[in-house]
């Protein structure tokens, strides 16, 4: 083993390494920085990184602690005081986070090191990373694609072996989509599960924050260490955390997985169809029961997430104006001038876009035509889920339609962009956890790109979502294979 | 459900303290109008008895104890701000 090898690592491997003193963290610091180095110039992963704050943490790690030593990189939503938290977003350009978030002061005291802050969609509305005001995120496994979004540069970051493992959020899917079309694992937990405190809101009843790693079991190690309840978080519940790695490794008999015919769509890829085919048999062959389910209203819910998103989100953006942080239009004629101009200035494209969708539905006389009924609607998606959990353990489905896909050919019609969330928002709609695996890959001019396998699991049934995608994992090889830019530097 | 014509981009824009250029305003008005299309399919539901989800899981009103703790100073708050003098935010003039 050299330093070089070390980036390519699990945490839980990186860990026994650390434990047996075989390597320091401090050692460890420095091999990231020399992978960041090498690779982050083709792939854009990180919009900051403090190095000297990173070694300095390093050298009083306690490696015998849960994550001891362990860096992991946070989406550029999430507060690490003192370091810059601009959501990708040109209205908190040089804003720097007074605070740590619920997230990261966890995560220290599992002895883990918040390690550079990454590129993601402005304010995590998107799903491809391209709505960055800051630059583009290249997918590893092919750089003319998008990594997903909108946790698309920690997802890229993990993929090409320049973090261990990552924080992002998931409001419609920005966790399990990025891990899909960049090859890794992303865990979206049950809302309420983990804090939100300290995380730029986005839509309140939706924004989850979880993990994006490279193994199922390092998944289950951040879970650990960033679950459970909040003070701070009025909708955080206070429920007890199990250990999540405990349940890995059992097997598959007697578990019932449900097949919802509503998500075998006309439009899906059929590489993905075939992918999630093969890995359902397989499933089948571990012991799992395949039952039949319907989950009817499905076909509404981009529908619904796109009233009830932009509806909170214009409620939420409404505290940038230019008062206490972020950009201020200079001189301004009136305080409307300064509003007006200071968000007109601030924020990109997609973000208006949203801003005037969502105060449009909640405005007088369209609330009852579009939030109201949105809200009503999704009251059936939950209940859809309720009835099918009654039959089964957890739902299959694929994370996305298509694999990863070329840079600008979504952004032309925002509707094309939003379907790419017709199987994980609906999740977030309904409250419940959901986690992407690697499940196989299509071909796509003579490239391999990943393909994500779903599992949706009941509130608070994180235990057994990362048990079945354990033993899916555990007898695959998905998960292994490096995308090129790795092996290529590897080599050298 | 409404018509979605009646979604006036200029107007909403203006609600939203949000100034958009007039070909972000053209841009915008066709995108999101073929969107509140797409959204019109949620008038084939029957909500008829179907309460409101405001949120996914029951939550109740939250209360911790009301004692004071240390937490930002005035230095910190003020750390981002934009325009400040003697401990103060400094804020573009509301009265004449």
């Amino acid at each position: 083993m050299t330093a070089k090898d070390l980036p390519a690592m699990s945490i839980a491997e990186l860990q026994s390494l650390l434990r047996r003193r075989e390597v320091s963290p401090r050692e460890v610091i420095d091999a990231l920085r020399a992978r960041i180095q090498d690779v982050d110039g083709e792939i854009d992963a990180y919009l900051s990184h403090d190095f000297e704050a990173a070694a300095k943490e390093a050298e009083k790690a306690n490696v015998d602690l849960p994550l001891g030593g362990v860096p992991i990189a946070i989406k550029d939503i999430i507060s690490v005081a003192g370091e810059p938290c601009t959501c990708a977003s040109k209205i908190l350009h040089g804003y720097r986070a007074p605070y740590d978030a619920t997230v990261i002061r966890k995560l220290r005291a599992a002895g883990a090191i918040p390690f550079g802050k990454t590129n993601m969609d402005e304010f995590a509305m998107g799903s491809s990373t391209e709505n960055s005001a800051m630059k583009l995120t290249r997918n590893p496994w092919d750089l003319s694609r998008v990594p997903g979004g909108s946790s698309g540069g920690s997802a890229a970051a993990v993929a090409a072996d320049e973090a261990f493992g990552g924080l992002g959020t998931d409001t419609g899917g920005s966790i399990r989509q990025p891990a899909a079309l960049s090859g890794i694992v992303g865990l979206k937990p049950t809302y309420g599960r983990v804090s939100r405190f300290g995380v730029v809101a986005f839509a309140s009843s939706l924004d989850q924050v979880g993990p994006l790693t490279k193994t199922v079991r390092d998944s289950a190690l951040i879970m650990n260490a960033i679950a459970g309840h909040d003070l701070q978080e009025t909708t955080s519940l206070n429920e007890p955390v199990p250990d999540y790695s405990a349940g890995l490794g059992r097997d598959l008999r007697g578990v019932r997985l449900g097949l919802a015919k509503e998500y075998m769509i006309e439009g899906a890829d059929p590489q993905v169809k075939a992918a999630i085919d093969a890995a359902v048999k397989h499933l089948n062959s571990l012991g799992a029961d395949i039952v039949d389910v319907s989950l009817p209203h499905t076909d509404y819910a981009t529908a619904v997430y796109y009233i009830l998103a932009t509806a909170e989100a214009s409620a939420n953006l409404a505290r940038f104006d230019g008062v206490r942080y972020g950009h201020r239009a200079e001189n301004p004629k009136d305080l409307l001038d300064h509003y007006g101009r200071t968000r007109g200035e601030g924020f990109g494209p997609e973000v208006k876009r949203r801003i005037i969708l969502g105060t449009y539905v909640l405005s007088s006389g369209y609330y009852d035509a579009y939030y109201l009924r949105a809200q009503k609607v999704r009251e059936l998606i939950r209940q859809d889920f309720a009835k099918a959990f009654e039959k089964v353990d957890a739902l299959v489905s694929p994370t996305s339609p298509m694999p990863a896909f070329k840079f600008g050919e979504r952004t032309t019609e925002p509707l094309h962009m939003y379907l790419a969330d017709i199987f994980t928002s609906p999740a977030n709609l309904a409250g419940i956890c959901g986690i992407s695996v690697p499940c196989g890959f299509a071909d796509a001019d003579g490239r391999r790109l990943p393909i994500g396998l779903q599992l949706l699991g009941k509130a608070l049934d994180e235990a057994r979502i990362l048990q079945i995608a354990h033993a899916y994992e555990k007898s695959t090889d998905w998960h292994k294979a490096r995308p090129p830019i790795a092996a290529a530097i590897h080599k050298a | 459900m409404a018509k979605t014509s009646d979604l006036d981009v200029a107007y909403v824009a203006r609600l939203a303290r949000l100034d958009l250029t007039n070909a972000e305003t053209a841009l915008f008005q066709r995108q999101l109008g073929d969107v509140l299309r797409y959204a019109e399919k949620l008038c084939e539901v029957d909500v008829s008895h179907v309460e409101a989800a405001a949120h996914a899981v029951p939550i109740f009103n939250v209360f911790r104890e009301d004692e004071p703790r240390d937490w930002f100073t005035a230095k910190q708050a003020l750390s981002n701000a934009p325009s400040q003098a003697n401990g103060l935010f400094i804020v573009t003039k509301v009265v004449e």
